[in-house]
């Protein structure tokens, strides 16, 4: 069953769910949100697309394989960890830096942010592969 | 210092690279053999950083023991991990021919290095909760494991083997929940030190019988073994050793771990318990493989009557007697995966596991009845393979405890499992071929010399630990005085700051 004001909401709601699992990612330090649920929100937009379309439209829409979020994100999520060792602290020691923006703004990114963007990028692969994997039989 | 985090970041090192490669299916049980050959050296590694210079301690994130997650390495558990290590060589090895293409191209290799990964992180941690999610990460990977193929047998068996897990999983959840209301601390040490000087016995009692049921569920132990006869012998053979290997004695190491550590308050309920217990447990399954004829089926018994002897060692509750457990341990994960693996070669060799269809093998292939016959009377007990050292430690043990009932339920118990093995050696082995079944498929094929070579090396192993006693008996002394004795573990996690406060 196609539908095409499912497939126009589908595309036009892709983007604006991708902005907003980052969104909620990024504000998951402090406040409510984080990789997993930003994960699990960047797989609901997909897995509304292969509904709206199906799953190999989605999985071209998606351009790299689920099985390579998985893998990146778990690849990234490992990397975190590496930067206290090289500051000599224990191992999985949060390291942050302080970068100076214009209009006296400063970010903070740090390793808690880049294991959890290794946790968001899991999440998202985990779901689309056993979503997709089900949709398709 | 990295080194105590080494073992659960090997294997997840391992499953980045088999998903990176995961298209090139040729390289999958190359890059999963490479990871646990790095694992094993790790572990011997580990093991003589932990002989020379004690207790290993790290507190991830920096964040000091009582409220971090702190990580521990003591000498039962580098010895546990060099085990582990031994299981996954070998598994990795077999696997090459005996996991057939649809089940490799289905996370086979990823899923075997995520249950290393929980086995590693269960050994390692000091921290009941970080314990927990240890177990789940292994469960979650053997769910997948156990059902993978999908073939009827085995879902039936998984719904049992996935439900009762589940169910051990709860306790084990309201066991924690329960004693970090009490004590607010999840660290295992600074529980000790806190328990150690609560003067409520009762209140305590009643999250150790948690701990108790959700660990006996895990090991299989009396009352709560049913799961696993009704589902090991379902998948392939290599995902069974696995199992049979590691997964039980999961839940043996966390008892010993929790009932030696910190849950020593009331040893007139506990003792006398786990010695009923293990004996109970010995005699059931030991009598009840007696009247099964799959291999399969044996051998899922025998897991349950052998772990018996490792709650009546932790039930004696003396240095040899927890000795005599670890001891026993080591050579049970060795011989119980080798035999595992020898009925998967005896699978290959007849094309069944039913004794009543095979036989004659003794008169085809006379070596295997030798690479049969190490790990199954090591089992039995026959001196000088490792199961008689195991044993006689842990008699002797019971009989200078005092413990003279458990000591001859123990012998006789051995009685039985020699019955059992030998009547495998007579049906496979020794009988004639049965008139009515026709010649099988991989009947004058020559075995792989992948799934031989794992059966080899492992049986050599059982014929070392049983020529050198001595030296492992008095690495597995070292590593119970350590258990027994806890006060260096305390201060190796706590500090000493933190004691004299």
């Amino acid at each position: 069953m196609r539908s095409q004001l499912l497939q126009m909401a589908a595309s036009r709601l892709l983007p604006v769910t991708m902005i907003l699992s980052l969104l909620v990612f990024y504000r998951g330090h402090n406040d409510p949100g984080g990789g997993f649920i930003g994960g699990l929100m960047a797989a609901a937009g997909f897995v509304f697309y292969a509904l709206a379309f199906d799953t190999r439209e989605a999985e071209k829409k998606l351009r790299v394989s689920p099985l390579m979020l998985i893998a990146s994100g778990l690849s990234i999520a490992f990397i975190s960890t590496l930067p206290a060792l090289f500051a000599g602290n224990p191992f999985f020691t949060g390291e942050w830096v302080s970068i100076s923006l214009p209009f006296s703004a400063k970010l903070k990114p740090g390793t808690p942010m880049l294991f959890d963007f290794g946790v968001y990028l899991t999440v998202w692969g985990i779901m689309l592969t056993v979503i997709f994997n089900i949709m398709e039989e | 210092m990295i080194l105590p985090a080494l073992p659960v970041l090997f294997p997840l090192i391992t499953i980045i690279f088999l998903l990176i490669n995961f298209q090139r299916r040729e390289w999958q049980p190359w890059i999963g053999l490479t990871g646990s050959l790095l694992q094993l050296i790790l572990a011997v590694f580990i093991l003589i950083r932990v002989r020379y210079e004690g207790i290993l301690v790290l507190h991830t994130g920096n964040w000091q023991a009582p409220f971090g997650i702190t990580l521990v390495v003591d000498a039962f558990s580098s010895i546990m991990i060099l085990l582990a290590g031994i299981i996954a060589v070998s598994i990795s090895i077999y696997s090459f021919e005996a996991i057939d293409r649809q089940r490799q191209s289905f996370f086979y290799f990823p899923m075997v290095h995520g249950l290393l990964m929980g086995v590693n992180g269960a050994f390692v941690t000091g921290d009941i909760f970080n314990l927990y999610v240890w177990f789940e990460v292994m469960l979650m990977a053997s769910f997948v494991l156990i059902t993978l193929g999908g073939e009827k047998k085995q879902l039936r068996g998984a719904i049992k083997y996935v439900t009762l897990n589940l169910v051990s999983s709860l306790f084990f959840l309201a066991g924690i929940g329960l004693l970090y209301g009490k004590t607010g601390t999840l660290n295992m040490a600074d529980l000790a030190l806190k328990l150690s000087v609560a003067n409520n016995n009762i209140l305590i009692n009643s999250s150790a019988v948690l701990f108790f049921v959700a660990f006996s569920i895990k090991s299989a132990v009396f009352p709560f073994f049913f799961w696993l006869p009704a589902s090991y012998h379902t998948p392939p053979v290599a995902i069974t050793a696995l199992f049979a290997g590691l997964l039980t004695k999961v839940g043996v190491y966390a008892m010993i771990r929790f009932y030696t550590l910190f849950f020593v308050q009331d040893k007139l309920f506990w003792h006398p318990l786990f010695l009923w217990i293990g004996g109970f447990t010995m005699v059931v399954g030991v009598l009840t493989a007696a009247s099964q004829y799959d291999i399969r089926k044996i051998l899922s018994f025998h897991i349950i009557s052998q772990i018996g002897y490792m709650i009546m060692g932790l039930g004696i509750f003396t240095v040899a007697g927890i000795a005599g457990a670890i001891f026993y341990m080591a050579h049970n994960i060795i011989a119980k995966t080798n035999t595992f693996l020898v009925a998967g070669l005896i699978n290959r060799a007849t094309g069944s596991y039913d004794l009543k269809s095979i036989g004659g093998l003794y008169k085809v292939r006379p070596w295997l009845a030798i690479l049969f016959i190490i790990p199954a009377f090591g089992l039995a007990g026959i001196p000088p393979l490792s199961g008689f050292f195991g044993k006689l430690i842990l008699i002797s043990a019971g009989f200078n405890a005092g413990e003279y009932v458990i000591s001859f339920i123990a012998l006789a118990v051995g009685l039985f499992t020699l019955f059992s093995m030998v009547k495998i050696w007579n049906e496979a082995f020794w009988k004639a071929r049965p008139e009515n079944s026709g010649p099988s498929e991989g009947e004058n094929e020559k075995l792989p010399v992948s799934m031989v070579l794992p059966v080899v090396f492992l049986g050599l192993l059982t014929l070392t630990m049983g020529f050198a006693v001595r030296p492992i008996l008095d690495f597995a002394m070292d590593a119970s005085l350590q258990l027994l004795n806890p006060g260096p573990y305390i201060e190796a996690v706590l500090g000493s700051d933190y004691l004299s406060h």
